[in-house]
This record gives C-alpha cells, structure tokens and sequence, in this order.
C-alpha cells in the first residue's frame, strides 16, 4: 500500500484508540464516592473477560474439539488456582493434542 | 523489584500477543501491505480487533470517519477499563506517565493489573507493559516477515493462550465470591444471547462487550454490591 495513503489511515486508527484509552485515565484523579459506581466498577474486570472470552474461546483455535479441550484444562487448572503462563500453556497444548487425535 | 513483578505477571501476556499478532502479520501481507507497514500498525495501535477491523478497512478503500467511527465502536471498551483502573492507580502515577501507560492498555494489561491486590503504581505497570507490547511488535513481524513456516496446527492451537489466559484471572476471585460468579455468569448469558441470537446479529463484537460488562456489572452492584470494605481495609495495610 502507498505509504501516503497508509500513513492517513494509521493516524486515525491509532489516534482514536490512544485518546479513549488516555483520556479517563488522564481525567480521573479521585477516588469515586459513590457506592453504586464504585460496585459497577470493581465488577467490570470479571465481566469484561466473561464476555470476552465466551462464545469466542471456541472459534480460537480452528477446530472445535481442541478448543473445548483447551477449555476444559484451563478451567481445572483455574480453578486450582495455578498461575496465568502455566493455564495458558496447558491450554495451548491441550488444544494441540485434542485437535491432533480427533481430525 | 516492583518492576520485575509486573514483567513477569506481562510474560503469559507476551506469550498470548506473540501468536495472535504472528497472524496479524500474516493476514496484513497477504493484504498488500509491506512487513515495515504491518509493524508500525502494531506498534501504534497495540489492539487486536481494532487492527483487524482496521485492516480491512483500509484495503478496500474505506474513507477516514468510518475508520474513526469503527475504532471508536470496537475500541470504546478501552475507555471502560481506563475508568475502572484509575482507581486502582497509587500516587507514582502522576500525569506523564498516565499519558505514556494508557498508550498500553489493552484487555490483558487492564485484567491483569485489576486482579493486583491493593494499588498499582508506575513501576509494577511498566513492568507489565514492557512485555506485551515488545511481543505484540515481535510477533507481527514474524507473522509478516517468515508468515508460512510455521504449521497450521501450532498457530492454531496458539489462538487459545489469551483465553486460557483469562480463564485463569476469573476463575480463582469467582470461587472464592458468589458475587463475582454471578457476575460472570450473567455477562457469559448475556454475550452468548448476543452472538446466537440473529435479531441480535447486528451488534458488532466492540459493542456487544460493552453492553455486556455495563449490565451485567451495574446489576451486580444494584442487587450484590461488592464487599468494598474489606478491599479498603487492605489498601490501608499496604
């Protein structure tokens, strides 16, 4: 692509996702009073990455088996507490053999 | 000290961002741009979707608004978790460096420092950022540069590790708290409603994680607040 024309659309793109992501950051400086918002957003984080990873986590990986397997180790060793490289591993190399043994 | 804690918590990140950015490399050359401009892409935007999305967009043409306005629908879940972790930042965190972190904010950063106990200030967050961001780059210009060497089967089954990743962040606070599983589930419900049901189909995948995460969250703080003082008293130790 000509770098003229790149270079337009790359401004924009990352323009726009640097000031959403700055500007709260840069605005908020207090703690928030309220109960309610404060409620709201301790919970974000947890439903964030609920809804972030299910349904999507079983289109991740190309094959359906491996990714179910995927999940089904990392949701053991979750559970367990294990730490985030070792559950992402495991994951990675359970999706591997499922996919492996079930295509 | 703090520093080495936060790149080795980004190091799974690192992990994760290195096979999904190596496919966005791939897909970038296979859609005519150069390795260099594949990259910067990457380096600049430091966002899966978004990327994607932005890719497209931009080899078929699209005009500048509705780039902006595409980035603004995927990416405005940003803005969300920038809000929730300014309340998780400590008094290192003074202006320039909010400036130069919030470049670095993706969903993994975001989860991950959320889940630290107590605050987190500048030296943890670069630590955690460093990584993640290096891999993101690395991994784009592998993808770009050597895209074809590698076997189908391993960069497939690479496409799980952020996933496995957050399945590993949730899972232990939603064991310990009915609150935080109930959360988590009705945000699961709620995203699984949104992609399966076709009178649903037109909410885009930015979108559909925002009306997740604010509804679910807003009920739970509405019928379940969270134990709030105990995290205080925490705080106050620390």
């Amino acid at each position: 692509m000509a770098w003229s024309e790149f270079f337009k659309y790359v401004l924009v793109m990352a323009g726009v996702t640097y000031l959403i992501r700055m500007l709260p950051l840069a605005a908020i400086r207090g703690k928030v009073k309220s109960r309610f918002v404060r409620g709201f957003l301790y919970y974000v984080p947890y439903a964030v990455l609920g809804a972030m990873t299910i349904p999507a986590v079983f289109s991740s990986t190309g094959s359906l088996p491996g990714a179910i397997a995927g999940v089904a180790v990392a949701m053991v060793l979750g559970w367990m507490g294990k730490g985030l490289l070792t559950v992402a591993v495991a994951a990675c190399i359970a999706a591997f053999a499922a996919a492996l043994f079930l295509h | 000290m703090r520093y080495w804690k936060g790149f080795k918590d980004g190091i799974p990140i690192a992990l994760g961002y290195l096979s999904v950015s190596f496919a966005f490399g791939i897909q970038a050359v296979s859609l005519g741009l150069t390795p260099l401009q594949a990259v910067l892409i990457s380096l600049l935007n430091v966002t899966s979707a978004g990327q994607l999305a932005g890719l497209q967009l931009m080899t078929v043409g699209a005009g500048l608004p509705e780039m902006a306005l595409t980035q603004l629908t995927i990416n405005l879940r940003y803005a969300l978790m920038s809000i929730s972790l300014s309340q998780k930042l400590d008094d290192t965190m003074t202006t320039p460096h909010r400036l130069l972190l919030s470049f670095a904010n993706t969903d993994e950063v975001f989860a991950v420092a959320s889940s630290q106990k107590g605050k987190v200030g500048r030296a943890y967050l670069y630590g955690l950022t460093n990584g993640p961001v290096a891999g993101w780059v690395l991994g784009t210009a592998l993808g770009a540069l050597a895209g074809g060497l590698l076997p189908d089967s391993v960069t497939n089954a690479l496409g799980i590790a952020i996933y496995g990743m957050f399945i590993a962040i949730v899972l232990p606070p939603a064991r310990a708290m009915r609150e935080v599983r109930v959360v988590v589930l009705l945000a699961v419900a709620m995203s699984c409603l949104i992609t399966f049901l076709p009178a649903l189909g037109f909410i885009s995948d930015g979108f559909r994680i925002i009306i997740c995460a604010v509804v679910a969250s807003a009920l739970g703080a509405w019928l379940l607040p969270p134990p709030l003082e105990e995290e205080a008293e925490k705080e106050a130790e620390c």
